[in-house]
């Protein structure tokens, strides 16, 4: 037993020693989000995403500072703030400065709290939050702050490129809005009221918010829908809610588009399959069809080896390489407020997805090209394997570049 | 009125097959005096297995298949599990059903995996049966309505009017005695939570491509069956069906009309507040029927423990 003591302490001491000094050349980012539970799907798709770009587009162009390697970091917060927060920690303490969240604008409320407090007490250990996915407004308006960085197009700039569209569609007369019951469909509903005033004299003839994740049987709204004679719908709902609507009105006789934010992968676009043909239309960054031949490679190349993943989140692709950017531009991986200024303001040429996102300096709101697109089965890069994918129809570039922010920056 | 026509439709398509799972699970009390409170998972299985079997063979092989898989499942479950844990008394049976509950829903989603699946209705119902006021009663939930209905009354049919029936019921009041008589009592324990099961999963079955087929299935309808079995009486069948059209009905009926409580506070004499959205009060003025919908079940569950114990056709305390 003292012998197995013995070999076991050796072995620990020597990982530990062999796991610092093969690592001390890699610049690691930790990933937080949820890998188990319920929501482990979408967090599993983000995490092979990250892990392939940071591969891919870093460490085989040869890495950050001449040759050190991007390592992702996968920490799971079980969609749960609190857990987050201790993951946060958990990731500081291994000598982590980059943290990457993204699922649920709550749990980024809570990170980006922390991160503020954590670098004004801690100089010599600040952390940069890249805030890849969670979409509320306020995160870059009331509550911004320096170390936090959106690569996402936020609620507004989403429902400021919906309203475009469906402006620019006649038909539209009546228009229903419904969400779930919570901040993020609260804000997609007041953006849409906002928006659709200021763009179009369409008549609103339905505003509700449901309660999430509790609702059986959707078929009693579809009916509501359907009698209020709205022509189309917008609605902020993800997971089995956004499902559950789609398919209740699509029975009920609804024949006219909807309007959402999180109507595809993560199983989603599979299970609509033929029936979203003609009424799902999405909202988000990054065109993927009609693809590009780099762009095409990149995919085929993420199927081989995360079979599972989809290219879901495109932003995720930004993000790594505009911090593999900021970094070589600051001259070091430690030097996080020299990387932060590094990151403001940038503007970076994408060349896997064509396009430019600027990093806005007065809030750290990402300004990118911004796309509705139709889900279809006409589609060179499909999602969840299914043949159906979406594809961009119309784009907006630079999506809500003047747009106003409340943000009043307190840089260090 | 035609959308209060349609509404009426829907909540039956709803509220029968409530009473599908809630049948399964109040027969499965009566007999052993034990609440399943796996049956859920049962009900999801049902869906994950015809989804699977709908791949190779299509719908109908898996309509059939499905039900009888779960069936044999949940008479092993009843055999090698629960009449082992039966002699130590009610409470460790139903922390038993307890833990089957997550164990079985863990395995759906270990074999499934954790996001939705695409089990669709077959390529032979996908028509609009007729349509009323602008909205339409697809094919596949007429088919629903027949299945459930269908089920009800050969379920009635057996209970009432066959042997079989006649020995259940006996060893319903008297398990001792129909023993005594030479029957295999057991045997029948094991038919009924069979049976019970089976009609969980057949449940699931219809349902999953109607309500999609997800991890969150079983937890999402487990709560309200017991809402229907509770409300219609512990072991009551005609109970159970009661309790599970008006739970339709009821949920149907608060989703589809946004009356709101200012409409109420302002038939009662208050002012509907300026600038509603800094009111103090303000997620009173603003909440609506529809918000409140899912909790109205549990009221009612409240109101009949209250004033009606034994629930609406309920013969023993429960």
């Amino acid at each position: 037993m003292k012998l197995f003591k013995k070999i076991a302490s050796f072995v620990l001491a020597s990982g530990v020693f062999f796991s610092s000094s093969v690592f001390a050349d890699t610049v690691k980012i930790a990933f937080i989000d949820p890998l188990s539970g319920p929501f482990a799907t979408t967090g599993t798709i983000g995490l092979a995403e990250w892990k392939y770009a940071a591969e891919k587009l870093v460490n085989e162009k040869g890495g950050v500072l001449g040759g050190k390697k991007m390592e992702i970091v996968a920490l799971d917060n079980k969609m749960d703030g609190k857990e987050s927060l201790v993951q946060v920690q958990v990731a500081i303490d291994q000598g982590i400065r980059f943290i990457a969240q993204g699922n649920s604008s709550g749990i980024a409320n809570a990170i980006t709290d922390m991160v503020k407090k954590h670098n004004k007490r801690n100089p010599d250990k600040q952390v940069i939050f890249l805030n890849y996915s969670a979409v509320d407004p306020a995160l870059t308006n009331d509550k911004c702050q320096f170390w936090h960085f959106r690569f996402d197009a936020n609620a507004d700039i989403k429902m400021d490129v919906i309203t475009d569209v469906i402006a620019a569609t006649p038909d539209i007369k009546k228009m229903y809005l419904i969400g779930q019951d919570y901040s993020f469909g609260k804000a997609v509903a007041a953006a849409a009221e906002k928006y659709l005033a200021q763009k179009t004299s369409i008549e609103i003839v339905g505003n509700e918010l449901h309660p999430i994740g509790k609702v059986k049987d959707f078929t009693p709204y579809a009916r509501k829908i359907i009698a209020s004679g709205a022509d189309a719908i917008i609605t902020g709902n993800w997971g089995a809610d956004m499902v559950n609507l789609g398919r209740s009105v699509k029975e009920s006789g609804f024949d006219g588009p909807v309007y959402c934010y999180y109507c595809a992968t993560a199983g989603i676009t599979k299970t609509f399959g033929a029936t979203g043909k003609g009424m799902l239309n999405h909202v988000g960054e990054g065109k993927l069809n009609p693809v590009n031949p780099a762009l095409a490679a990149y995919n085929a190349g993420l199927k081989a080896k995360y079979p599972n993943a989809d290219m879901s989140q495109p932003r995720i692709t930004n993000a790594v390489q505009m911090v593999a950017k900021a970094i070589n531009e600051a001259g070091s991986a430690t030097d996080m407020k020299a990387i932060a200024y590094a990151l403001e303001g940038m503007e970076f040429e994408n060349e896997l997805l064509q396009t430019k996102v600027v990093m806005r300096a007065s809030d750290h709101q990402a300004i990118q090209n911004v796309h509705v697109g139709a889900h279809t089965d006409d589609v060179d890069i499909d999602f969840d394997n299914s043949g159906y994918g979406i594809k961009v129809y119309k784009s907006v570039e630079m999506a809500s570049m003047d747009s106003p922010t409340t943000c009043k920056m307190k840089r260090p | 009125m035609d959308l209060f026509i349609i509404n009426v439709i829907d909540g039956l398509i709803y509220g029968l097959l409530l009473f599908m799972l809630s049948s399964g699970l109040t027969l499965i009390f009566s007999m052993m005096g034990v609440l399943n409170l796996s049956h859920a998972a049962f009900y999801m299985l049902g869906a994950y297995l015809a989804y699977q079997i709908s791949i190779i063979t299509g719908f109908w092989v898996g309509l059939i298949v499905a039900p009888i898989l779960v069936t044999l499942l949940g008479a092993a479950v009843e055999r090698y599990g629960l009449r082992r844990v039966h002699q130590y008394g009610h409470v460790p049976e139903l922390i038993f059903t307890f833990g089957l509950f997550f164990v079985i829903e863990e395995l759906v989603q270990y074999i499934w995996g954790r996001s939705m699946v695409n089990y669709d209705s077959p390529e032979s119902l996908n028509f609009i049966a007729f349509s009323l006021a602008g909205g339409t009663i697809p094919a596949y939930k007429v088919f629903m309505l027949l299945v459930s209905v269908g089920i009800f009354v050969s379920l009635y049919y057996v209970l009432a009017r066959t042997r079989v029936g006649m020995i259940i019921q006996a060893a319903l009041s008297y398990p001792k005695t129909v023993e005594a008589l030479g029957h295999n009592v057991p045997l029948v324990f094991m038919g009924v939570f069979g049976v019970g099961t089976g009609l969980a999963g057949l449940a699931g079955v219809i349902a999953g491509p109607s309500l999609t087929t997800f991890p969150g299935m079983a937890f999402l309808l487990g709560s309200i069956v017991f809402v229907c079995v509770v409300v219609g009486g512990l072991g009551s069948l005609s109970g159970a069906f009661v309790a599970s059209l008006l739970i339709g009905w009821l949920q149907t009926f608060a989703a589809s009309y946004n009356i709101g409580a200012a409409d109420v506070l302002i038939a009662m004499g208050y002012e509907f507040p300026k600038d509603v959205y800094y009111h103090p009060w303000r997620d009173l003025w603003t909440l609506t029927l529809p918000q409140i919908g899912p909790i109205l079940p549990y009221i009612l569950l409240i109101l009949v423990l209250v004033f009606k114990p034994n629930g609406l056709f309920g013969k023993r305390e429960t």
